[in-house]
């Protein structure tokens, strides 16, 4: 009774983009969290020592965008696991 | 709302990715090949005609024009490759801040509203010309072998280390660092530009829906849509900066001497 269930369900529902979803959900957890520190850094020097923000933004966003880019190509790779 | 959806070409709610294929306008030339065309024309009549004739007490169209090309200059170029080195590289930088710059904001721009750098092959061509004067400006400067000890080679590193080393600083800088500057602004834009879809298509949806509760909701989605152009183009302007910024990095990062 439940192998036939089971195989029903293989058979007709396709789950890929969900578990995409779901994927792409967990991989933007850590961009999200190492963006977060990159500029609670920067808020922190700056609270410091306030005339280096001009120099800190430009380090920040350096290491801004190697981070960010995690969480673009998770979005890529969400739309090819998606379509598989 | 209902022309942003048909000029979209969009087909139905959940948009994905076909809705980024646009039907040819004639023959094989289809709307970002249109746009990129017009953004040439666009950046390069802007500043002709801003740069005519300079003055040294700048008019207001002069000093406009003078702000983007220092903001190239100053900012991003002698920024990131040195004082000593940068010049050459200025109009390449620039050119890349403004060309990416103006293919982005299409993205928000009503009737033209499409991103040109959300379809992968513009970032591509973009990239192969950075990819190729990065490394020609480093095989020249530090020689054929040179160059490859420079980059697989960093200095005050334990020697056992260069086993690991010396393979991932390869990969890292012949394939992915390059790779992703144009894997960057092309998931960017295309992320956007989906999130403006999801919710334009989506008051659409909500509007036709067949019960009748629903269709003011669809009210909410287009002012969401809204505030979302907002943050638009906020990423698109961050985005063309970004580029050049990096474009300019990994030329000085090919450039500088030991130390």
């Amino acid at each position: 009774m439940s192998s036939i269930v089971l195989a029903e369900a293989a058979t007709s529902v396709n789950i890929n983009a969900g578990l995409a979803a779901i994927g792409y959900g967990l991989g933007a957890v850590g961009p999200g969290i190492g963006v977060g520190l990159i500029w609670a850094a920067v808020i922190n020097g700056t609270a410091r020592q306030p005339e280096a923000q001009s120099k800190l933004m430009g380090i920040a966003w350096i290491s801004f965008v190697l981070v960010e880019v995690l969480a673009l190509i998770g979005l890529v790779v969400y739309f090819i696991a998606s379509a598989a | 709302m209902r022309a942003l959806v048909l000029a979209e070409g969009g087909s139905g709610f959940p948009p994905g990715a076909d809705d980024f294929v646009l039907p040819p306008i004639f023959g094989s030339v289809t709307k970002p090949m249109v746009l990129v065309v017009l953004s040439v024309i666009i950046i390069a009549t802007y500043f002709l005609l801003a740069t005519r004739n300079l003055k040294i007490v700048p008019s207001k169209s002069q000093f406009v024009a003078e702000t983007i090309y220092d903001f190239g200059r100053n900012n991003i170029a002698r920024e990131q490759i040195g004082t000593k080195d940068f010049r050459p590289f200025v109009p390449l930088i620039f050119s890349l801040f403004t060309f990416v710059l103006v293919n982005n904001l299409f993205g928000i721009i009503p009737i033209l509203q499409f991103p040109t750098m959300s379809r992968i092959g513009f970032p591509i061509a973009l990239f192969i010309m950075v990819y190729l004067t990065i490394h020609a400006v480093g095989f020249k400067r530090h020689g054929f072998v040179g160059y490859f000890k420079h980059v697989m080679f960093p200095p005050n590193v334990p020697k056992a280390i260069y086993i690991l080393l010396a393979p991932i600083e390869f990969v890292q800088r012949f394939v992915f660092q390059p790779l992703f500057l144009a894997v960057r602004v092309f998931a960017a834009m295309f992320a956007g530009h989906l999130l403006l879809l999801v919710f334009t298509l989506g008051g659409t949806a909500l509007l036709e829906a067949s019960t009748g509760f629903l269709k003011p909701a669809s009210v909410v989605s287009w002012a969401i849509a809204i505030a979302m152009t907002f943050l638009e183009a906020l990423i698109e302007v961050l985005q063309a900066y970004i580029f050049a910024l990096l474009s300019a990095n990994f030329i000085g990062a090919a450039l500088a001497q030991e130390h």
